[in-house]
């Protein structure tokens, strides 16, 4: 029930949360050509270890590796047991609980109330992709950071 | 005489331009029409009579009828099965997929399987948790989930491909649906959910069971702020109350029913509750009917395809809409 | 003399399908393979897989093969079964858990679908989706535990009746391997034990290999408890010969047919020519129930090849 308690609290501290992910992931992003030097296959390991301590501590994360926290509230919704990510099933009890596990919250009754402290919020209107089952237990910080840098990269290389 | 060419016995029909389907439901639907759709209850049988008798009863007073997939977590004939049956006979489909025991490979299949059988229209679901069911051991498998079922779904159709990328030959022509249930929490995310599930391909939606109007008329505001009544057709699903003991039974145990007090007080002051049930189910009908942006009216009651049968023709929402023409027996060895 | 101990139907009550007959009766069988096609679409179904009809005495659907997503092997099957053609339903365990399963086997048995074949299934990995969720919810053994309950009790497995219920012919895969001193076919025994009725193997091309691996089903008493249909199939070229020796787990062409595949002006008819022979050998082999032909889209080189071995003619009066 401690850990429960914890996801509570991350997601009544949405909007904090929200801040500070968003400064870690400037710098992990500039940290790019860093991670480049020590090789992501190296840091894969290591880092997915310290991912899943922190985020099993505050989201009882299921290290799915592609996290969408930002878009959920700050309520992981690997944790709704029938996985959705897009929106609650339709058998939410009348108070507000899980169909599934009666004496669970429901995650995405949460992850509406996370949503609306948050600056960027509005994200929970974006249809969030199936599932890379082939990603699961592997680093979502990594995968950001090679991706954003990478994104970044690509329209300077064609302009020089 | 002149036949309504709505109730043309044969789905699917020849396709018109601006269509997704060739299905009478989106005929029905695009013509403006009050669109009524019934449920049918899948046989614990491996005889195509069981499904052919039911679904008779049905089709004279639908426009479309319900084929669900294991729902409640119970299995029965699967809805492909009953849907391949259903459109050799010609009876116009909703057939009905959740996420709960199919990954995203065996779904993909059954969509084209569906298609090439006749199918018109597809409801994606979520599904009831296992635990619901008399076999709740069985692996809930949520590969995908609704919305990313939809979405899945007309990519395949709209841009003939599978997830994969992989092309499709033939793209199944099919109006894609889902589910809303505006009666369950959190209520003020619900209509923002329907626009997420329109914008992942929703044509057309059909709501669980609505006996709490105030609700319902909260919810459709909303849905009217967001203009989503003109993206999608949107159909409200009610069903009659057998007694206040039944409704007592299906709050606590069918997930996300919500039956206001009221009504199970108004059930059990009746004389005769069984039919209080039907007469209230009829009002809802008719009060539904009213409400701007309310495209039609989903049928369903368990196992009592008769019941649903006579609620729609006493509603007269059929009214001056002739009713389809029995359908097609099939010859006895094209099912055997 | 009829070839089988196994004549007596355990079930004799249900409709049989015409595989199922033509084992019972002791005729040699004949199973093909199709693929279904990547349409919503009936029409490439049979365009496959019509070929066969009257020829095939049942024709496997596979399902989802090499994992990646094809028409449903259910909606193909209900398709042929309508056109005349007697379909073998392959159920793999990958993509559905045990209630989707269990839907299925009952649409089947409505849509005059008379026999089941439970396989594993190709991981995931293999094919072009693999982050897809693989299910595994139950393995193929239960799934054949499940169709006989289905079939001889008349219920699902929480004992939830089904009236009536559905004639199946329960089948699995094998695979022959050269008999090692020792060896016990434990495997296909769980396997009848489960509720197989007949099982289908990969491709044999080494009829003696066959012949020690018969006879020591034999000595286990394997061969009065299940029909065995060899896998056999046209080889298009001897490098296709070579590529499945490579490829395809279990399967060792012997070296003299990948010589004479090698040594044809036409390999392709080569290829036509040794199945039919070896179809003529294995239809004397006492212990063989049957063949069964694969070859991937090659539907019709395999018509040819039944039409060519004169099988059909030779049969007992039905």
């Amino acid at each position: 029930m401690g850990m429960y308690a914890v996801r509570l609290w991350s997601v009544r501290h949405s909007r904090l949360l929200e801040s500070f992910y968003q400064g870690f992931e400037r710098i992990i992003v500039r940290l790019d050509p860093l991670w480049k030097r020590i090789g992501y296959e190296r840091l894969e390991q290591p880092v997915a270890a310290v991912e899943r301590q922190v985020k099993g501590l505050l989201f009882d994360c299921q290290m799915c590796g592609q996290c969408a926290l930002s878009s959920t509230g700050m309520s992981c919704p690997m944790n709704c047991p029938k996985n959705l990510r897009n929106g609650p099933c339709g058998g939410v009890r009348a108070n507000g609980h899980c169909e599934v596990k009666p004496e669970m919250k429901c995650v995405w009754v949460k992850a509406w109330e996370g949503s609306q402290q948050m600056l960027e919020g509005k994200a929970i209107l974006d249809v969030q992709k199936p599932v890379d089952n082939t990603l699961k237990g592997h680093s979502s910080w990594l995968r950001v950071a090679r991706e954003k840098a990478g994104a970044r990269a690509q329209p300077e290389g064609r302009a020089s | 005489m002149i036949v309504d060419p709505l109730y043309d016995p044969g789905d699917p029909l020849p396709p018109l331009p601006g269509h997704s389907s060739r299905g009478r439901l989106e005929r029905v639907l695009r013509s403006g029409k009050f669109a009524v759709t019934a449920e049918l209850n899948p046989p614990d049988s491996a005889d195509p009579r069981e499904v052919f008798e039911r679904a008779l009863v049905l089709s004279e007073v639908c426009d479309a009828i319900n084929a669900t997939d294991a729902s409640g977590a119970n299995t029965h004939m699967s809805s492909v099965g009953i849907c391949s049956l259903l459109t050799r006979a010609g009876y116009a489909v909703i057939m009905q997929i959740s996420c709960r025991d199919r990954n995203r490979i065996a779904i993909q299949g059954d969509v084209l399987g569906a298609a090439a059988m006749g199918v018109s229209n597809i409801l994606c679901l979520t599904g009831d948790g296992v635990q619901a069911g008399d076999q709740p051991g069985a692996k809930p498998v949520f590969d995908l989930d609704s919305t990313s079922l939809l979405e899945t779904i007309r990519t395949m159709r709209d841009e003939k491909r599978f997830l994969s990328g992989r092309k499709i030959t033939v793209p199944p022509a099919v109006l894609l649906g889902a589910a809303a249930n505006p009666f369950a929490p959190p209520y003020d995310y619900r209509p923002i959910h329907l626009g997420k599930k329109v914008a992942a391909g929703a044509q057309f939606i059909q709501t669980q069971y609505c006996y709490d109007i105030p609700l319902l008329e909260r919810f459709m505001a909303r849905v009217r702020d967001l203009d989503l009544h003109k993206k999608c057709f949107i159909l409200v699903g009610v069903g009659p109350l057998a007694s206040a003991k039944t409704a007592r039974w299906m709050r606590t145990n069918v997930p996300g029913v919500h039956i206001p007090d009221q009504v199970i007080a108004r059930l059990e002051g009746a004389q005769k509750q069984k039919l209080e049930g039907k007469n209230l189910c009829i009002e809802l009908i008719q009060q539904i009917r009213e409400i701007e942006g309310v495209a039609g009216v989903h049928v369903m009651a368990y196992r009592q395809e008769e019941l649903v049968s006579d609620v729609i023709s006493a509603s007269g929402i059929m009214k001056n809409r002739q009713p389809r023409p029995q359908a097609r027996r099939p010859a006895k060895e094209r099912i055997a | 003399m009829t070839r089988h101990a196994l004549t007596a139907d355990r079930t004799a009550t249900r409709a049989r399908g015409r595989l199922e007959a033509v084992l019972r009766r002791g005729d040699f069988a004949l199973t093909a393979e199709t693929s279904p096609p990547d349409a919503g679409a009936p029409a490439p179904v049979l365009a496959r897989g019509g070929c066969l009809k009257g020829l095939a005495d049942a024709v496997n659907v596979t399902d989802g093969a090499g994992a990646r997503a094809h028409m449903s092997a259910l909606a193909a099957a209900a398709l042929l079964a309508r056109d005349g053609i007697e379909p073998v339903l392959q159920f793999t365990m990958r993509d559905r858990n045990r209630l989707a399963l269990q839907g299925d086997i009952l649409g089947a048995a409505a849509l005059g679908i008379p026999n089941i074949l439970c396989l594993h299934g190709d991981d995931v990995a293999t094919g072009d989706q693999p982050e897809a969720k693989p299910v595994y919810d139950i393995d193929s053994r239960e799934l054949m535990r499940t169709a006989r309950r289905m079939r001889d009790e008349g219920t699902f497995p929480s004992g939830r009746p089904i009236e009536p219920r559905p004639a199946l012919f329960i089948g699995a895969a094998d695979r022959p391997t050269d008999p090692k001193p020792g060896w016990k076919p434990d495997a296909l025994l769980a396997k009848i034990d489960a509720g197989a009725d007949f099982v289908q193997t990969q491709y044999c091309f080494d009829m003696d290999l066959l012949r020690r691996y018969l006879a020591r089903l034999a000595d286990h008493g394997v061969l009065e408890r299940l029909f065995v249909i060899v896998g056999i199939g046209p080889i298009a070229s001897a490098k296709s010969a070579r590529w499945m020796n490579e490829n395809l787990f279990g399967v060792q062409i012997p070296e003299e047919i990948v010589r004479r595949l090698d040594g044809a002006r036409d390999q392709q008819a080569e290829g036509r020519r040794i199945c039919v022979e070896l179809l003529q050998e294995l239809s004397e082999i006492d212990g063989v129930g049957g063949a069964h032909l694969m070859a991937p889209r090659q539907e019709e080189a395999i018509a040819e090849v039944i039409a060519d071995s004169g099988l059909l003619s030779r049969r007992s009066a039905a």
